[in-house]
């Protein structure tokens, strides 16, 4: 890492004074000096506002949390949980089933991991260690309109053109399957993964590739024995980002999976139609008469939807956490 | 005959009471009807312009119950009312009435290349509820089958649940096969009835394109089986057509008579056709 230099040692502009004669030596803090009341009074405002959009963005998650709640869970109580845990959703004749929803959206989402992980890490080995310069200012922009593509077109695409191509290349009944949707859902949360695995690549210090160069490794044993063991937590980060993204991609699945509430027995299910969580509630939502035990089990599934989310962006925050402190172990 | 109109509304609806001078009438249900409700309401606002017609939809479900609560004048259904909504009309003191306004016939459509021509209702049952896996079995090639259907809360659905694949029989309670894929809209069962020749699905004949293939139905092995049109509808052959109605709560007074005599005219029937669906002859098909 290039030495930042010590802010204590930079003179304060103006007054000459350096940083050091405002430390209180009986506590270590800084002491703060009265500041001119306009500004003080400017600065307060500035900190509230602050403050406030801060407060109000946990707020605002501590309350879709609470109206889940208060909307999803009297469905445990209306409906039984054998019923529940029944492998049948067919709400208008009172089936609410919630594992085939569970099920096909967990498939799909760690088969889009699958798929987006090798490739994702690949490309941004690619543009972060391999290309040159000019060619890195090309590609990561590009990767990065990737992401602006809007869900929906990328599965009328898929609807018209990856279905069919799957549905003939693989010799299966029909094209609108789990599968489907894992190659799409890939392909969206592949500039996530790239982008985030080419940011870490970026911060693994070139002393560490300059040293396994000089002890006579080749460029691509410096690649995979040390840069990425070194980016290793933020790989873990990058994945984990990108199952969030996917896991509550709505649109392309609803357009591509087929939507058949059905529990994969067997590997080669994921050739099978799939129903997601998101593409049930989305599909479902806008006819359900409020207050009725559809409308509550909805919202069970979006609870249940949420957990997971919440989940997955716990463990990767952990993951992120816990790099930081293994690279200041290191530098120090 | 304004005047009264409004007062007669203001009786039976709070809040589709005169506003500015028009009569406002509130018109709300079924999903299958609305673009016909609407076109209608345009068509007729154009001739009155001291009349405001407000569609919405909603479903048929919601637009009877908002018929029983009174906050509309006339509920639109893609199904007969039923005995339980009567009732609670009746004990709210509301006489649902009911007018058959359009047909709507449901085609069931394949690849054009599907050797298949004709299936009984029989056929198309066991196929949607999982009997029947291979077009081998129907007379076609070896090909295995792909379900289509609409999502659940289509009106459609639901009729073709009742009519088809349970055959009209109450007690039935024969599901949809867990592998039949719930497609989010009509276009969606198009798409993939055009690309996959595996395919059977099903829909109102205003959907039906030229690229795919419509199925003639009958009831029995041996014939006949109808191809459907507005012809076979109307002659009572084809089998998978419902009625279309609307409701009014009591006997339709002033305006909302007016309205509904008007929706039997020639000229409101010919929208119905323009729009796909299939007009009623006559005009007495009010019970």
């Amino acid at each position: 890492m290039r030495p930042e230099p010590n802010p204590a040692e930079r003179p304060d502009e103006g007054t000459g004074k350096r940083l050091w004669d405002s430390v209180d030596p009986g506590n270590g803090r800084i002491k703060l000096e009265r500041r001119p009341k306009a500004a003080t009074l400017l600065e307060t405002l500035i900190e509230r506002a602050i403050q406030t959009t801060g407060i109000s963005a946990v707020a605002l998650v501590v309350l879709i949390f609470g109206f889940l709640i208060r909307e999803g869970v009297p469905a445990f109580a209306e409906v039984p949980l054998g019923n529940l845990l029944s492998a049948r959703w067919y709400p208008i004749e009172d089936y609410y089933g919630l594992l085939p929803l569970i099920a096909g959206s967990l498939i799909i989402t760690v088969g889009a991991a699958i798929i987006a992980l090798p490739l994702g890490v690949a490309t941004a080995i690619f543009i972060a260690e391999i290309v040159p310069d000019w060619v890195r200012e090309i590609l990561k922009p590009l990767v990065e309109v990737l992401a602006g593509i809007p869900s929906v077109v990328i599965g009328f695409m898929g609807m018209l053109v990856i279905t069919p191509f799957v549905r003939v290349a693989l010799d299966i009944p029909t094209g609108l399957t789990a599968f489907t949707g894992m190659v799409l859902l890939a392909w969206m949360a592949l500039p996530t993964v790239v982008s985030v695995v080419e940011d870490v690549l970026d911060t693994v210090p070139s002393s560490y590739r300059d040293a396994g160069l000089a002890l006579g490794m080749t460029r691509w044993q410096t690649i995979a024995r040390i840069v990425i063991p070194a980016g290793k937590s933020g790989i873990l980060t990058a994945l984990m980002l990108g199952v969030g993204r996917a896991i509550g991609e709505t649109m392309t699945v609803m357009m591509v999976t087929g939507n058949a509430p059905r529990i994969p027995r067997h590997p080669f299910d994921i050739f099978q139609p799939a129903r997601t969580m998101t593409a049930t509630i989305a599909a479902e939502m806008g006819e359900v008469a409020q207050g009725s035990t559809h409308y509550h089990v909805l919202f069970a599934v979006g609870l249940t939807l949420f957990v997971i989310t919440f989940v997955v962006n716990l463990a990767a925050a952990s993951v992120v956490f816990r790099g930081t402190k293994r690279a200041e172990r290191m530098l120090s | 005959m304004v005047l009264l109109g409004g007062a007669g509304c203001r009786r039976t609806s709070g809040p589709g009471s005169p506003a500015g001078g028009a009569t406002t009438l509130e018109n709300k249900g079924s999903d299958t009807i609305v673009n016909l409700a609407l076109a209608w309401a345009e068509r007729y606002q154009e001739l009155h312009p001291e009349v405001r017609i407000a569609v919405t939809g909603g479903g048929s479900g919601t637009g009877i119950a908002a018929l029983m609560n009174g906050t509309v004048d006339i509920a639109n259904a893609s199904r007969a009312i039923k005995e339980e909504e009567l009732a609670t009309a009746r004990a709210n003191g509301i006489e649902p009435h009911e007018f058959t306004i359009a047909r709507d016939a449901i085609a069931v459509i394949v690849h054009p290349s599907n050797p298949v021509d004709t299936l009984t209702l029989q056929q198309i049952s066991d196929i949607y509820s999982g009997k029947i896996d291979n077009w081998r079995d129907v007379g076609g090639e070896d090909r295995p089958i792909v379900r289509l259907s609409r999502e659940t809360n289509s009106g459609t659905h639901v009729y073709f649940l009742e009519a088809v694949i349970r055959l009209g029989d109450a007690d039935d309670d024969t599901l949809f096969s867990a592998d039949t894929l719930l497609m989010p809209s009509s276009e969606g069962i198009g798409v993939e009835v055009r690309q996959n020749p595996n395919a059977i699905g099903y829909d109102g004949l205003g959907y039906v394109t030229e690229d795919m293939k419509t199925l003639a139905i009958g009831l029995s092995p041996d014939g006949p089986f109808w191809e459907p049109s507005v012809e076979t509808v109307n002659a009572g052959q084809y089998p998978v057509a419902r009625d279309l109605y609307m409701y009014t709560a009591g006997a339709p007074t002033d305006l909302i008579e007016t309205y509904l005599a008007w929706i039997m005219s020639a000229e409101a029937q010919k929208i119905v056709l323009d729009l796909g669906f299939v007009p009623v002859e006559g005009t007495s098909d009010a019970p």
